[in-house]
Parts: C-alpha cells; structure tokens; sequence
C-alpha cells in the first residue's frame, strides 16, 4: 500500500513460489479488490484494518509466518470448518486458511483432476500446482477432511505434492458417528504434539478454547448488528472479515473485529447505514465464497440491494457455535471441542435438517426479503440439498432465488438480470 | 402522462409511446453495431415525459438518457398481464435468451427461469440454423410446418447444432425434415423450463421467437394450457418497461 513498501520477492523466492506468475495473481486480486470494495460508499472505519490486510495478504501476514516458522513455530494449513483450530492453537501452532477461491491455472489441475471438479477443488490444486500459494508453501502440514468425494480424492493428489492429513468426518451425527469423530479429534491432538513436538494440557487447550470463541464471538456481534435496517456494514465487508478470519492472527483479529462491532453498534443506535433504509436485504446461504471469492454479494450490492446474512461456511457456520468453556479435565475439553464441530451443518451430513432451521431463523432475525441459495457448480451436496431449501423458504413465505456457478466470471450479466429481476420481485 | 418505453436487446431495439395506459405507437428497429445511436433516434422521435428501459442494453441506456430500468423479466410480466389480463404465465424467447415467468396478480412475477451461460435455443441459433439450411427466417419457419416429420438433432449448442445441421445437409437429408428437427429441439427445451417453474395456462408467448409459427404450433401442442401469442410480440416488453412507471 504505501510508497516505500517491503519488496517480500526474496521471501516469496524463498518459499519457492513462482514470481512472474505470482506477480500476477497479486495485481489481479489488486484490481479485483479495488473494483469490489474501494468503490463502495460510506464504509464503516473498522474495514481500513481489513483493507490494510488485505494489501498485505501474501506480504506482511506471511512474513509474521515465515518469522513464527524461523523460531520453531508450525503452521497447519486447512480448507475446512471441521479441522479444529483449538486443538491447533493449544499444540502452539498457528491454523491458516489455504488459498481456492479463484480460477487459477485450470489448463494444468485438468490434467489431473475431471474437468467437471467443483471450482474450490480446482482452484486449490490451480494453486499448488502453479506455485503461487504463499499459505500452502508456509504450511507445515495440510490437514484435509473427508466432507465430500470430490476433496477425499484430492486430498490424495495434493499428498503427493505437500504433506498432508486427513481427518475422517463421519456423514451422520448418531451416537456411534459422534464417538468416531471424538476419536479422530484425539488423532488430531497425537499429530499435532508430533509435529509442534509440545503438548497439549488442560491450560493450553482451555486458553486456546477461549481466544477461539473470542474470535467467534466478535464475528457474531458483527452479524447481530447487520439485523438493523438500515444495515450498518454491507454484506461484502461482513464476508472479507469472516474470509480473514480464517488467516489472521487470533488475538489482534479479535481486537479489531470487536471495535468494528463497536463502531457497528454505534451505527445502528445513530440509524446510520451503507443503504438507505428500506433497501431489500437478501440472505445468502449455500456452499463457501473463499478469498478472493467476492462474486454473487458483489453482483447483488451493485444492484442496490444489501446482503444482511451468510449462511455458509464462510457466515454463520463458522461463528454461531461456541466450545463450552467449563470443561474441568483435558478429555472433556477434548469431547468439547468434538462435539462443537460436529454441531455444524454442513451438507455433506445426512439428514442434514438443522441447516434448514438455520435459514429459516436467519431469515426472520435478519429481517431479510429474500433468500439466495448458491452451488458451485459441481458441488452435488448443495446442488442437491438446494431443492429442500427451496421449499422450506417458500413455505415461511419468503421468495428464495437458487444460483449454480463457478469463480468464472463469464456468466455475471446473466446473474446480474437474475439477481435484479429476483429483487424487483420482492 | 406520455412515457417512453424502450427494449433494448440484442437483436432488436423495440420502443412503445404510452399515453397513460394507451398505446400511442411503437416502432421496431435493429440493434445492428451502434445501439445506442439507434435508442437515441427512439427517444428524439416524439414527445415523451419519462423513459423507461429494460434488456440488455438497459444499465447503458439508463447512463445515457438518465432513465429508469428495470428488468426484462418485470417489463415482460407487466406487459404480457397487461395485454392479457387472464394470463398466468409467460414465456419470451428472445435473440439471446429465454425466459419462463410464473405470474401471480396484476403481472406480479412470482417465479422465473431464464437461460445462464448459453443462448442454446434462442432467436440467434434460429438465425444460424437458418443459415446453414439456407433458408430465411420465414421459410425455416414454413418449412419445419410443411414437414411430415422431423430429424432429431441431439447438440444443443449453436456451435455443435450447427455443424450437425451442416452434416445432414451434406448427407442429402431433407432440409424441411432438418428445419423441422431443430423447432422441436428449442420447443423441447422450452417446455422444459415451462415446468421447472410450475407455469400454468393461459400462457403469453412473447418476444421477437413467437413470430415465428412453427415455434408457436409446437410450444402451443405441447403445453398443457392455452397459449396466447399478442399480435406484436416483439414489443412487449417495451410496453411492460413503459407501463412499470409508478408502480414501484
């Protein structure tokens, strides 16, 4: 951002990233940034942090990694909710979110992967493969998890080019899935010692258990404020904090997220908004937008309507759980942890009602007009549980417009005249 | 009240003069390579209060002129229930794409379904088609209605159509049967959508498609309620963008 910035080049080097084309990517994702969020109006102040981070995304967040690596310090790389970040943080090492959410160096994950691969799939082996993933290059180890096919299979090309992990996530939530899934947590506890070479006691795993629900819990004040109309942050800022959430350092994300809610909170009490009152608020559910993934809120706010709510795991999946903080012994906290993971809902869990509930609530708490379901194209679970989000919407009474696409962005006219055409309709 | 509305697709430019609810004119005009030069022509034409405009050139017309907009799928659902009070459901298919429109009351759209990444079945891949069977717009259409039967074409994709057209041709096929295959397709496809969005009768068959009769035969035997083609489908949807004023 400023004039006398860090050139990071000899660190990217070092992390043998491949510069030219890294280069790129930055300038691309710069420009993307600045066309999405630098042109929106009445910002609150709080963003200036996220937007500091996000010019620094690969620069100065990756330093503070390579800085944290060079005294010892590990770093786990995850794509997914379920990978528990407590048990992470109490071994001493740091949890990042890897880079898949842009279309990048498809001509090459195809000759691997089925063309017919969901867009996030694609996009983190785009990544790997082309070598310009200063996360996944920082990370120690992946952990992946077996919530869909799709990834399972993945996660067996990517182990030939990184270490990786797999924890197994059960697809049901019975008393036998929830003792499967407790066990593989406590795998999670045994590698993670292995690799930090510490280990995890009742005071580490207590502490971690904490700053992790801190986070959670000024995310959700965040979201809470987003209840007022007008709303007081649009939808694509609430949806770049929830992204960062998944990169940056917990305590200080914390601190700047909860004076983001102050501000937020101060907004509302004012009636100070980023639309003016009345502007039709749409609900957002359905599989993760990860940085830079920007796309349907950025068409839906350009249309003047307000995105007021994230039901996805990229939203309310990621913060509306808290892990119990009273656990006395090491074991319980364990169990703690376990059973908090396993509360979320995700489609890739059958039956999986609990996220149609989550809507329906949202929906009403959020005040919102109208929901849109959104699949990447080729994600079958949420391609297919969309039929029964439809009809539940329908049946509390609210219009519901389902969208299947991908990170390209040759279909955004024709979404855009869907997007205006649905909220005309409201 | 003297309003302006003006479609602004991709294929064609339609404009409707209202005086408070009544049709004082209209006028149709291709959109060609210069677009804006011709929605300008439009609106110096005659005396007008308000424009509105709706299609795809709508966002440029609205920078342009300092209009409103609104979308094709209001502006259709608006005129169609205008033109048809009765009616419950629309269906426009236009030079690049398709709509199906569920109505509720006073032309309110309650559900719709149009086309996303392709213009498979449009207008344009009528004109392409017609092309590789050399035929007119009008004699495609007549053709397909004399033929005793049709070949089935299997692509949908204009590119891959069109190379199965031009592979039939070659193979001394019946142009009339080929002309006949390709409605059945789009009509195939169509009826599909009409059920996706529960459309029920009495059905408008709107946009520049529903002129074409073959098209109107095929959709008006396969849909399970009546359909109703307005006299000049073309210009429904800027009679829907014109009559959308005030009603926000």
């Amino acid at each position: 951002m400023s004039d006398q910035a860090v050139d990071y080049h000899p660190m990217w080097d070092e992390l043998g990233l491949d510069l030219p084309t890294h280069d790129a990517l930055l300038e691309a994702v710069g420009q993307l940034f600045s066309d999405a969020y630098l042109t929106q109006e009445n910002r609150p102040k709080g963003m200036d942090y996220l937007n500091f981070v996000m010019s620094e995304v690969h620069g100065l967040r990756i330093k503070e990694l390579d800085d944290f690596r060079k005294t010892g310090g590990k770093v786990f790389g995850t794509f997914c909710l379920y990978v528990p970040e407590e048990i992470i943080r109490a071994a001493g090492a740091w949890s990042v979110g890897l880079c898949a959410g842009a279309e990048f160096a498809y001509d090459e994950v195809e000759q691997i992967m089925p063309r017919n691969t969901c867009a996030l799939i694609k996009s983190f082996m785009g990544f790997k493969l082309a070598r310009v993933c200063p996360y996944i290059e920082s990370s120690d180890l992946v952990i992946g998890e077996t919530t869909c096919d799709g990834k399972k299979k993945a996660y067996e090309l990517l182990g030939e080019l990184h270490d990786t992990w797999v924890m197994e996530l059960p697809q049901m939530k019975r008393p036998e899935d929830i003792a499967m899934w407790k066990a593989e947590v406590r795998e999670l506890v045994k590698k993670a010692e292995e690799i930090t070479g510490n280990t995890i006691t009742e005071e580490s795993l207590r502490a971690a258990i904490k700053e992790v629900n801190d986070k959670r819990r000024a995310l959700q004040r965040i979201a809470a404020a987003s209840a007022a109309d007008p709303a007081p942050i649009s939808g694509k800022d609430r949806l770049l904090a929830t992204q960062v959430a998944f990169y940056d350092d917990v305590p200080r994300f914390t601190q700047m997220m909860n004076a983001l809610a102050d501000e937020l909170e101060a907004r509302v009490a004012a009636g100070e908004g980023v639309a003016p009152r009345g502007a039709k608020r749409v609900l957002v559910t359905g599989t993760p937008m990860v940085l830079p993934n920007w796309k349907i809120h950025d068409i839906i706010e350009k249309v003047g309507a307000v995105v007021v709510g994230e039901e996805m795991c990229t939203g309310s999946r990621y913060y509306q759980d808290l892990v119990p903080e009273d656990g006395s012994t090491l074991d319980e906290m364990i169990d703690a942890v376990a059973e908090k993971y396993l509360d979320i809902n995700c489609a890739c869990f059958t039956p999986n009602k609990g996220r149609i509930d989550d809507v329906i609530r949202m929906a009403k708490d959020l005040g919102a007009d109208g929901v849109i379901d959104l699949s990447l194209q080729f994600c079958g679970l949420y391609e297919m549980e969309s039929h029964g989000v439809e009809e539940a919407v329908r049946e509390a009474g609210l219009p519901v417009l389902k969208i299947t696409t991908d990170y390209s962005m040759e279909d955004v006219g024709q979404l855009s005249t869907r997007v205006e055409a649905f909220l005309e309709m409201l | 009240m003297r309003v302006l509305g003006l479609d602004i697709g991709s294929r064609s430019i339609d404009a409707v003069w209202l005086d408070g609810d009544r049709i004082v004119d209209w006028a149709v005009a291709d959109s060609g390579h210069d677009p804006g030069s011709a929605s300008a022509a439009f609106v110096e034409r005659d005396a007008h209060d308000v424009i509105v405009a709706t299609g795809y050139g709508r966002h440029v017309a609205r920078e342009r002129f300092g209009c409103a907009a609104v979308t094709e799928i209001t502006a259709y659902g608006l005129g169609s229930a205008a033109l048809f009070p009765e009616a419950a459901s629309v269906l426009d298919i236009g030079g690049q794409d398709t709509k199906v429109i569920s109505l509720g009351q006073a032309g309110r759209v309650v559900d719709f379904e149009m086309n996303d990444k392709c213009a498979a079945g449009t207008g344009k891949f009528l004109e392409v088609m017609a092309r590789a069977l050399g035929f007119s717009l009008e004699e495609m259409a007549a053709e397909s209605r004399g033929a005793e039967s049709g070949i089935a074409i299997s692509s949908m994709c204009t590119v891959f159509a069109e190379s199965e057209v031009t592979g039939l041709v070659h193979r001394g096929e019946d142009r009339s049967r080929i002309a006949r295959g390709l409605h059945e397709a789009i009509a195939k496809c169509t009826l599909g959508s009409l059920k996706r969005v529960n459309a029920r009768g009495p059905l408008v068959f709107a946009g520049g498609v529903a002129k074409n009769t073959a098209m109107v035969d095929l959709v008006s035997s396969g849909f399970a309620g009546e359909v109703l083609v307005p006299e000049e489908a073309q210009i429904v949807g800027a009679y829907g963008a014109a009559l959308s004023v005030g009603r926000e």
